[in-house]
């Protein structure tokens, strides 16, 4: 399991995400050296925050309950994986025990067994064209007689969803991914999508992993739309102990937003998140507002935002596309998060957007506790499905 | 991505033409083609599966009709199919004389519980006469039932204060005493979201249901929805029993194939629909549209009621006359781009607008048409740094006056010009047509009609009655 976030240190270099299988590409895109004698005076435990990578699991019985950072950070997860791919194998029950029932008793691959492998993508939301695609190249191979196993197939399957999903993580490499050198402080995330993905719930959760791993966040509430939707980021940030940015409902966001980021620079914070408010992606206005506040952010910040996460719910179907692309001409999208995969969708719409649009899953909703919100692992993923 | 399906059928029946009869072969061919379009709906694969089948029995052997391609005739079957098996739906709710009558909003997260169980308070209010009072049992989510109260001062319904109370239960008894004793005759009971396999929850929507016994249960569902939305309302509506179905987020671009999934798998009518921000922004639900729509084929009755909705038909009236009168000003021009707008963005509007009215017109890009809003924006920056005196009478805008406008507008010298010269090409244009000589008599009104919005046709039959 990756870190969340990370200023880069020479010594405690460590890749986030998929990049852990993949440690050499990402550490190749940084220089790391020069800067770590002037990061350990921020860094005053870098050995401490390496370890911490792995934590137990934080219980939240009640909500509304004051968080507390477990006190032993040291402590090994063995259980990460293992939740990680609890999240994903309702799917695996559907995909894989599918994919098992239509093999069973086959010892050949016949054009009927090809449909149904074709109805078993198509119901995880992984779209037609992905689908027809990864079913056309198996079609090809079974003519060509180089597949006639079974098990082969299920191979075959799974290598081409972690070819795109790895492929999406190497081409569009976000700063964060590996680490963040110190001059761009404050680091600036904007969390943007459509109504009720879950955007609000991300940015409390990453907060709270963020200030965790010992890092200063500031949290803006620039969705001055929605009703309550800055009460519900207060008391999320109340519980992470995070200061929040916010001014009454309807203000104009983009004035939250140059405040959010006055004070982010006052205080020399690390991070500053910001909330945007829900909007469908065809709404020309509110992408506009968007677009205003990605510049208000470049004007006060060199190169802000850093980093653009859409978060997309994981029943979304199709449409999922369509917001992806919309959101990626506005705002320069850098990244997805998965929300809600604990559910039994799997969210194999963002497979279709890593695969059309190059965009690398970076974290994923697998529950409700601020402990849920994980850096994205494609091979865990892929695995929870074909295990 | 709109007009794909019906250009896709054309090209692959496009030989098949003069043939009387739908062989199977035909269906074969246009079949392939509707399947992948209601997938890429996200209609649910089972339901597309049953529902090619069902189409095909029916269609085979079939005549074609006169006026219709073959392609166009399995569209028009589809289409029937489709219908029918989403209507027969009424959206009123049905109330008894118990007082209060509950309704229970039920869904997923983020599906759009909160905002909807207000919106419908207030077509309650406003289309059946109910008094109603909104309830949030969500304990559960921070600020939810916030979101409420704040949504129910906007809509000026009474929200329950359950502040001191934190069990749902306890909640929906205070809530109906204070009805009873208050006299409101509808309890809206917003529930919390959760996932469909989250059995605590699904426990406590039940005990909810025995204690308050619902006239309806609604389940709130994403139009955004996949494959999985029929798995969780079959979830839902096998738990506790859905009586009808609200479909959210509509006024996006997803085409709704959940409506379908959903309808088939749990029989309940789809009763109304979500499509936009606004708290009025709460539609009844009619099947016709969204074939049209999940078939990827434009919803032209929509638009026309849009049209009628926002065109201000006093204003189209009188803007006809001046036409007549060739007193069409650049005040008028104004106006008319001011109406436009309020159907909003031109991308919206074409997307509403069927595939089949482009014909060789090449598609319009989201770039071309931000580009004719810009242009519609600037005209009217130009026109609204002119005096009245000059709207009135553009002969007097000389160049100083044109100078001055230029600034004024933040556009050129060049830029008045050309408006000048638009603006004079036009009210010839319209002169011509309004002369009605001959020839051009004939499509005298239905020019005008175009220009000046749908229904001032109506208007202006009465009003020549009138005079005579």
């Amino acid at each position: 399991m990756g870190l969340f976030w990370k200023r880069k240190s020479g010594s405690d270099f460590i890749s986030l995400g998929l990049s852990s299988y993949d440690e050499p590409v990402a550490k190749a895109t940084h220089e790391v050296e020069e800067e770590a004698a002037a990061l350990k005076a921020h860094e005053p435990e870098p050995a401490a925050r390496s370890t911490e990578a792995a934590r137990p699991p934080m219980e939240h019985p009640q909500v509304g309950a004051s968080f507390q950072l477990p006190p032993d950070e040291q402590v090994e997860d063995p259980g990460f994986i293992g939740r990680f791919r609890k999240a994903v194998s309702a799917t695996r029950e559907n995909l894989v025990g599918k994919i098992e029932d239509v093999v069973k008793g086959r010892k050949q691959i016949d054009a009927n067994t090809l449909d149904e492998l074709e109805e078993i993508l198509i119901s995880a939301d992984i779209g037609v064209q992905t689908t027809l695609e990864i079913i056309e190249d198996v079609r090809k191979q079974v003519d060509r007689q180089s597949l006639k196993d079974v098990d082969e197939l299920k191979k075959i399957i799974r290598q081409h969803l972690l070819d795109i999903l790895e492929k999406a993580e190497k081409t569009s490499g976000v700063a964060s991914e590996s680490s963040v050198s110190d001059d761009i402080r404050p680091y600036i995330m904007m969390v943007v999508g459509v109504n009720g993905a879950g955007k609000t719930t991300t940015i409390g959760k990453l907060a709270q992993r963020i200030k965790a791993d010992g890092y200063d966040v500031l949290i803006c509430a620039a969705d001055t739309f929605r009703a309550a939707a800055t009460d519900q980021l207060a008391i999320w940030a109340e519980r992470a102990g995070v200061p929040l940015i916010q001014q009454k409902q309807g203000t104009d966001p983009a004035a939250v937003l140059f405040d959010a980021l006055k004070a982010a620079k006052a205080r020399n914070s690390d991070v500053l998140i910001v909330d945007t408010a829900g909007r469908l992606h065809n709404k020309s206005n509110l992408m506009a507002e968007l677009e205003k506040m990605k510049r208000i952010a470049a004007r006060e910040v060199t190169r802000a935002p850093h980093e653009t996460l859409l978060v997309i719910d994981a029943v979304t179907g199709q449409n999922g596309l369509s917001q992806a692309r919309e959101f990626m001409k506005v705002a320069d999208v850098t990244g997805l998060v998965l929300t809600k995969l604990d559910g039994t969708a799997k969210g194999g719409i963002a497979v279709a957007i890593a695969k059309e649009l190059n965009l690398p899953i970076r974290y994923c909703g697998i529950g409700e506790k601020a402990d849920d919100l994980v850096v994205f692992d494609p091979r865990a993923y892929v695995d929870g499905l074909f295990e | 991505m709109f007009e794909a399906l019906s250009d896709k059928l054309k090209k692959v029946l496009k030989d098949l033409r003069g043939e009387s009869r739908l062989t199977p072969e035909h269906l074969d061919l246009a079949m392939r083609e509707i399947r992948i379009a209601l997938l890429e709906a996200d209609v649910n694969f089972k339901v597309v599966k049953d529902f090619v089948e069902r189409v095909k029995s029916k269609a085979v052997g079939q005549e074609v009709m006169q006026q219709l391609s073959p392609g166009q005739q399995v569209i028009k079957i589809v289409n029937d199919e489709m219908v029918e098996m989403l209507g027969g739906t009424s959206s009123r709710l049905l109330f008894t004389s118990r007082r209060p009558n509950s309704v229970m909003i039920v869904g997923l997260q983020g599906s759009g519980k909160t905002t909807s169980t207000g919106k419908l308070a207030k077509w309650l209010f406003n289309n059946q006469n109910r008094n109603p009072l909104l309830l949030s049992v969500d304990v559960y989510r921070p600020a939810a039932r916030d979101q409420l109260s704040v949504i129910g001062k906007a809509i000026n319904v009474p929200v329950f204060d359950g502040t001191g109370l934190n069990d749902p239960i306890e909640l929906c008894k205070a809530a109906r005493l204070h009805c009873e004793q208050v006299g409101f005759d509808t309890l809206m009971i917003d529930t919390a979201g959760r996932l469909h396999i989250d059995d605590a929850l699904m426990e406590e929507l039940q005990q909810i249901k025995r204690e308050m016994q619902p006239v309806e249960v609604l389940f709130v569902a994403d139009a955004m929805t996949g494959q999985d939305a029929v798995r969780s309302a079959k979830e839902f509506h096998d738990k506790i029993g859905i009586t009808g179905v609200i479909l959210t987020k509509m006024d996006g671009d997803a085409r709704g194939g959940a409506a379908l999934s959903i309808k088939e798998v749990i029989g309940q009518p789809i009763k109304f629909v979500g499509v936009g921000e606004k708290y009025d922004a709460l539609d009844p639900f009619y099947p016709d549209r969204i074939v049209s729509r999940i078939l990827g084929m434009g919803d032209v009755l929509s638009l026309i009621e849009k049209v009628q909705s926002e065109v201000d038909e006093e204003k189209a009236l009188q803007l006809q006359e001046k036409m007549e009168r060739n007193a069409f000003t650049l005040e008028d021009f104004r106006d008319q781009l001011q109406q436009m707008k309020k159907l909003g963005s031109l991308q919206n509007i074409l997307e509403l607008l069927p595939g089949e009215m482009f014909k060789g017109i090449p598609k319009m890009t989201p770039e071309m048409t931000g580009q004719m809003e810009k242009e519609m924006k600037r005209t009217e920056a130009i026109i609204n740094s002119m005096t009245l005196k000059e709207r009135d009478d553009h002969l007097i805008i000389n160049a100083s006056r044109r100078r001055r406008i230029a600034m004024g507008s933040g556009t050129t010298f060049n830029d008045v010009n050309k408006l000048l010269k638009q603006y004079v090409e036009m009210k010839k244009v319209m002169q011509q047509m309004m002369q009605g000589d001959g020839m051009l008599g004939g499509i005298k009104g239905k020019v005008a009609r175009k220009l000046t919005g749908i229904g001032a046709r109506k208007k202006k039959v009465t009003r020549k009655k009138k005079r005579k």
